[in-house]
Formats: C-alpha cells, sequence, structure tokens
C-alpha cells in the first residue's frame, strides 16, 4: 500500500492543479489600469456631437465608466442590470458608445432605456485602448481623484453590482 | 536568369499587398517592422493568436497604432510599453522576468532536476540491492528451482 501511496498523491495533487486551472478564465485578465489615474480623453457626445466630455468633468465625484456597443450582444444581457443600477441613484453612470455607429447607438438607447447620464462617442475606438478595453462591454468605477478603482471585463450583474460595485463606491463616497 | 531577377520585384510586391489592405503598404520596410513587433504580442480578442495573424477588429487597430507609434519615430520598447500599460504583461508572449513570474520561468528547470534527483536517488537503490551478496545456500536453493526440482 505504502508503495502506491507517493504515486498516488503526486496523482491527486497533479489533477487538484490542473482542475484549479481549469476553472480560471483566461479572459479576466488583470488590469494594469486599477490604482492609475483614468487616462484622458475629450470626445463628442453621443446625443450632441458638438458638445463634448472629458474624465475631467468629473474630478471630485465617485463615477462609472460603461464601455458599450449596439453591436455588443451580451450588452443587451447586461442593459437591464445598468438601468437598475442607474435608477437606484447610488453612483452616476456614464457610457461610451464604442466603434458603433451613432444611428445605431442612439436607437439602442431609444428603444432598450438610457441608463446613462450622457454617453460619450468613440468612433475609432481610440479611446477605448487608451482604457485598455477588448472585450465589450466593460465597466470602470473611477474615484474622487480621477483614479481607476475597479474594472469589470464583460457584463456587469446584479451579484457582482451587489458584492462589489456598490460597497466600492459607498467607501469612495467616503472618503 | 536576368529575367527571372526582373520578376523579384514582383514577388515582394505581391507579399506586401497579400498583408491585409493595410493603409501604410507604401512603406514596406515600416510595415515589416509592425508585423515582427505583432508577431511578438497577443491579440486579447483571440487569445492564442498574436497581433499579426489575428483578424479581430481589435487587433486591426492595435495594428494601426503600432504603425502610427513607429512613423512618430518610436522604438519597438516604447511601442510594446504603450501596450503593456493598457493591456499589461498578458500581451507580452515572452513574459518578463519579475517576482511574479519566476516559478514561470525557472518551474520547468525545477521540475527537471525534481526528476533527476528521483532518478538518481532509484538507480543507487537498484545499483545497492544488485549488490547485496547472495549466500551459498541461497544459490544452491535457486540451481535447484532452475533445474525444476522442489528445493529440499
Amino acid at each position: 500500500m505504502t508503495r502506491f501511496a507517493i504515486p498516488i498523491a503526486v496523482f491527486v495533487a497533479l489533477v487538484a492543479l490542473l482542475g484549479v486551472g481549469l476553472k480560471l478564465d483566461p479572459r479576466e485578465v488583470p488590469s494594469p489600469l486599477i490604482g492609475k489615474p483614468a487616462p484622458h480623453f475629450e470626445l463628442p457626445q453621443l446625443h450632441e456631437t458638438s458638445k463634448t466630455f472629458t474624465e475631467r468633468d468629473m474630478l471630485g465625484k465617485v463615477w462609472v465608466l460603461n464601455v458599450w456597443a449596439s453591436w455588443c450582444v451580451s450588452c443587451r444581457e447586461e442593459h437591464p442590470v445598468l438601468l437598475d443600477l442607474a435608477a437606484s441613484g447610488a453612483v452616476p453612470v456614464y457610457g461610451l458608445n464604442y466603434k458603433d455607429k451613432r444611428e445605431d447607438g442612439l436607437a439602442w438607447l431609444k428603444g432598450m432605456g438610457d441608463p446613462y447620464e450622457l454617453s460619450i462617442y468613440d468612433f475609432d475606438g481610440r479611446v477605448g485602448i487608451d482604457y485598455g478595453v477588448y472585450g465589450v462591454p466593460e465597466t470602470y468605477v473611477i474615484d474622487k481623484a480621477g483614479v481607476i478603482r475597479y474594472k469589470r471585463i464583460g457584463p456587469l450583474t446584479p451579484q457582482i453590482v451587489k458584492e462589489k460595485v456598490l460597497p466600492l463606491v459607498r467607501e469612495l463616497e467616503r472618503a | 536568369m536576368p529575367r527571372l531577377l526582373a520578376l523579384l520585384p514582383l514577388l515582394f510586391a505581391a507579399s506586401v499587398a497579400a498583408k491585409e489592405a493595410a493603409p501604410a503598404a507604401a512603406d514596406p520596410a515600416l510595415e515589416k517592422r509592425v508585423m515582427a513587433l505583432a508577431e511578438e504580442l497577443r491579440c486579447l480578442v483571440c487569445q492564442n493568436q498574436t497581433l499579426a495573424d489575428s483578424n479581430a477588429p481589435l487587433a486591426e487597430d492595435l495594428r494601426n497604432q503600432l504603425r502610427e507609434k513607429m512613423r512618430q519615430g518610436k522604438s519597438d520598447a516604447e511601442v510594446v510599453d504603450f501596450l503593456v500599460e493598457r493591456y499589461g504583461d498578458f500581451v507580452l508572449y515572452r513574459p518578463p522576468l519579475k517576482a511574479t513570474t519566476v516559478l514561470l520561468w525557472f518551474g520547468p528547470f525545477l521540475l527537471l532536476a525534481l526528476g533527476f534527483a528521483v532518478l538518481l536517488r532509484r538507480v543507487r537503490r537498484r545499483r545497492q540491492a544488485a549488490d547485496t551478496e547472495i549466500s551459498d545456500a541461497d544459490k544452491k536453493r535457486a540451481a535447484e528451482l532452475l533445474a525444476g526440482r522442489e528445493p529440499r
């Protein structure tokens, strides 16, 4: 029996290691932007392209930046969660309309409801690159000093909002 | 032969044209640099492809960024830093050596050394077993067994 003890122990350890590896999501790339100032942008607003919006307008406030597009399938799934979050009034939500056609973006908001204080329009995806966007939707929580505190790649869920976003917002509001 | 040589530039032209409808086909040297660097970088959308291979729209955008930065006279290292700042070390196919990646770099050698240690121990033990002395009585018993007789 003891003869097999070591090989079996090694085997079990290996299976455990590989099992953990299977559970890891390779899409969840840790963002190097967390703890860094939100990259600067100045983009036209989706509704009124003559007006611009920059992250500097939000200094002194805790806010959420959500990257979305009308062509993005999981944004559809996420949308009700954003509507709820915005309706709760817990934190202002701003949208970044990423590589979209303006008419499509506007039609989407008209049809599904608009959770955003306003959306900015990033037609060529340049600001998206500055924010390390690679899988829409993505969501950032930015603090009063303009520092990115949290990033979610993929759709927000009610659970993530409740367990991660809202507690963080409350904590940052107090700071 | 001269005729064949005359065809050579055509061949190159074809290979440049084959690299997508890149807006910078006008500058093959730059394009070569962009593609060489893109080979070293991971496309984040289809994670097992390089930026050079991938047709994802993001990969295309990022290649355009590489091209633009290089045109501005940035060095390869500066361009890579630009991407790492945004996407992290994950974009690099050759991860940098730092505290968090020590295991990644040296783990395989560690396993190899461990394997050798186990092998060495086994071989030694086996050699020791072979060296054990056999008494005359045992030898006789063995000879009888081999001859097909029941040992007494």
